[in-house]
């Protein structure tokens, strides 16, 4: 028996997000008394697999096959579906990233494992399985059981701290191979733009939305996300405006996000903007008016002109950084 | 060409949400029932790619799994343009059973380019979609953000950290789509509602399935910190409090 992890690499690197989900299914692994296991899917060279020790992985296994090199869902399902059977995983964390609503699901059908997503807590019990998840985007919570005997859960980004618990290892490099019939998805063409963050991934996101009152007025937010390696977000109103790209709205009709700092700025705080970003660990509120709902989500705010306080909070982060 | 949208029946977004019978059950009073924006956008996309006639598509037909208390919802879709429509009886409880009723019908009723939301508004699961792909034993491809049909191909484009991928399918094949599919929902015009009324709904009894997740009980969040404020002639201590007290950089 073990808990399998499948911690996601970008260009070879993992990232926090990696060595959350291995702090967590270690945890898990720990709760159950079995050992966590990781698999890891592309070329990723030895030194980077072993910092997934650091973190409670006791076995890490790496498929790195050359034509693994873009997420095809049916032949990584197929593949992680064969090692959770071979090392008779009883249970398997995913991410609830792209990557993790990608393969999740699939994974489920394959092993006919129930799947609880979007899990923010260690299972509440083990027997039953008994896992806590955000419904109603964010509105509610549910205790939900998972019947079968091997369960499936994705864990909700920036929900589980990142805790050190380094175990002897062994890396082994897994023989298995895709089954090329199964490679039918095709990259055809990849823009990627320097710098960009994926939203979904950030871990701190900064957001703007009707009150920055028009596009010229976003170069001190942007700083300030550079500042922070932060990606850039905004309200509809504003996307729709054309202030911002389209891909930067979050909400209800947007992205869906739940990073470590979410800054609002110039943001009412709808309730259709609230669905997409209200698993966000912390919410910063910048906004003139001091009744704006935002700030009943907001755990730190400051009522005031964004144009007058963003330089503020850029001058003060470039005497930080030169520290 | 036939596409398929699978569309969940999901309360207003501004409902206020309560639960019942020591929290086990979602108070339904007064909810205003819609059809999921994602799904509501997928419609919308299916429809679009259809009004192009160089594109092949003859029918757009929407797929519910869910009781007869559902239909209003389906109507609207038909309202909206889907030519017709299919409806398991039975009770949403759980994203596997969801998949498998779908793709019991499946077998017999085949279509080409299968939609799905990225996630519907009240579980949260971002799981129908792959699960679907999972049993029809087809490609999936998740997070897309266009969808188009070039020379009889379907080009497809999902986000990835640093920008975007575009990918060519195969159908059949299941996209499970999300921001970027369509700008604005289309809506349904007087001519279409009263269209939508004669338009057919298929309905299925289900399989027998046994859930594989069963929700115990409800919560309401914990309410939140109150919000701690910092002058703004003093904006500078925001990052002071978020670097030492958050901890968050
Ligand atoms: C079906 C549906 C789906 C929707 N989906 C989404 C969605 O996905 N995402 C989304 O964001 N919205 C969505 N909306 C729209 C939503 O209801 C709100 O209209 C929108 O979020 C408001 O955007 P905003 O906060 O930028 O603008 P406003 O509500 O206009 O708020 C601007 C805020 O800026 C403040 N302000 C003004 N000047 C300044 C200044 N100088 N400095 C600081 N603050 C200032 C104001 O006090 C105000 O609070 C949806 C609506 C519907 C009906
Ligand atoms: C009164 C009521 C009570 C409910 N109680 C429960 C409950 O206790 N537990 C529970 O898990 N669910 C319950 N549901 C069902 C719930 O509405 C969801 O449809 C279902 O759980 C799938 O949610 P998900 O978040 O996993 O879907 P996701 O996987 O997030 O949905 C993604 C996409 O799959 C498709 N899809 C989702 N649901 C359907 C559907 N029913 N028919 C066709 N396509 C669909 C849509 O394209 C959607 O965008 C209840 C529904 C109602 C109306």
């Amino acid at each position: 028996m073990a808990v399998l992890v499948y911690p996601e690499n970008w260009d070879g690197k993992f990232k926090k997000l990696s060595f959350e989900l291995v702090s967590y299914a270690s945890k898990v692994a720990e709760m159950l008394g079995v050992q966590a296991v990781a698999v890891s899917i592309g070329s990723v060279d030895e030194g980077e697999l072993s910092k997934l020790a650091a973190y409670g992985a006791s076995r890490i296994i790496s498929i790195d096959n050359g034509s693994l090199k873009s997420l095809d869902d049916q032949a990584y399902t197929s593949l992680i579906a064969e090692v959770a059977k071979s090392v008779s995983a009883s249970v398997v964390v995913l991410s609830n990233n792209n990557t993790g609503k990608a393969l999740a699901p699939r994974l489920s059908v394959k092993l006919k494992a129930g799947i609880a997503s979007g899990v923010s807590r260690l299972p509440v019990s083990t027997s039953p399985f008994v896992v806590y998840k955000k419904v109603y985007s964010g509105k509610a919570f549910a205790n939900v059981e998972i019947k079968t005997p091997v369960k499936i859960i994705t864990l909700a980004q920036n929900s589980f701290e990142v805790t050190e618990s380094p175990k002897p290892v062994a890396i082994e490099k897994s023989a298995l191979q895709p089954d090329q019939n199964l490679l039918r998805t095709k990259v055809t063409d990849v823009q990627k733009q320097t710098g960009k963050i994926l939203l979904t991934d950030a871990d701190i996101v900064v957001s703007g939305g009707r009150g920055m009152r028009s596009a010229d007025n976003w170069g001190p937010l942007v700083e300030m996300a550079g500042l922070l390696g932060a990606a850039t977000a905004c309200s509809r109103p504003v996307s729709d405006e054309g202030w911002r790209p389209h891909d930067e709205h979050t909400g209800q009709t947007g992205k869906i996000i739940a990073p470590n700092l979410y800054f609002a700025i110039g943001i009412s705080g709808a309730i259709q903007h609230l669905a997409g970003i209200s698993s966000s660990k912390y919410i910063v509120a910048i906004n003139t008016d001091k009744d704006a709902p935002i700030f009943e989500a907001a755990q730190y705010g400051i009522v005031g002109d964004a144009s007058k306080i963003l330089p503020k909070l850029v001058e003060k982060l470039r005497e930080v950084k030169s520290k | 060409m036939k596409i398929l949208v699978c569309i969940s029946n999901v309360p207003d977004t501004t409902t206020k949400v309560k639960f019942i019978d020591d929290q086990k059950k979602l108070d339904v009073t007064g909810i205003q029932w819609v059809i999921n924006p994602w799904d509501e956008l997928a419609l919308t996309r299916a429809l679009e790619l259809k009004d192009d006639a160089s594109n092949g598509v003859q029918t757009v037909t929407v797929a519910h799994v869910g009781l007869v208390s559902a239909e209003p919802t389906i109507r609207k879709a038909l309202a909206i343009g889907a030519d017709d429509a299919i409806r398991v009886n039975t009770d949403p409880a759980d994203a596997y059973g969801i998949a498998a009723q779908l793709a019991e019908v499946l077998k017999t009723e085949k279509y080409d380019i299968i939609l799905c939301g990225i996630e519907s508004s009240d579980h949260n699961g971002s799981t129908v979609g792959g699960m679907l792909a999972e049993f029809l034993d087809c490609p999936s491809v998740t997070c897309v953000s266009s969808l188009n049909i070039e020379g009889g191909q379907t080009v497809i484009s999902r986000e990835i950290d640093g920008g975007k991928e575009s990918l060519t399918v195969p159908m059949p094949f299941v996209a499970v789509v999300q921001k970027g599919i369509a700008k604005e929902p289309r809506i349904a015009a007087m001519r279409g509602i009263m269209a939508a009324r004669t338009k057919p709904i298929r309905v299925y009894e289900p399989q027998a399935i046994e859930n594989f997740t069963e929700v115990l009980n409800y919560e309401m969040p914990k309410p939140r910190a109150a919000c701690k404020y910092v002058d703004a002639e003093n904006a500078g201590q925001l990052i002071d409090l978020l670097q030492n007290e958050a901890r968050v950089f």
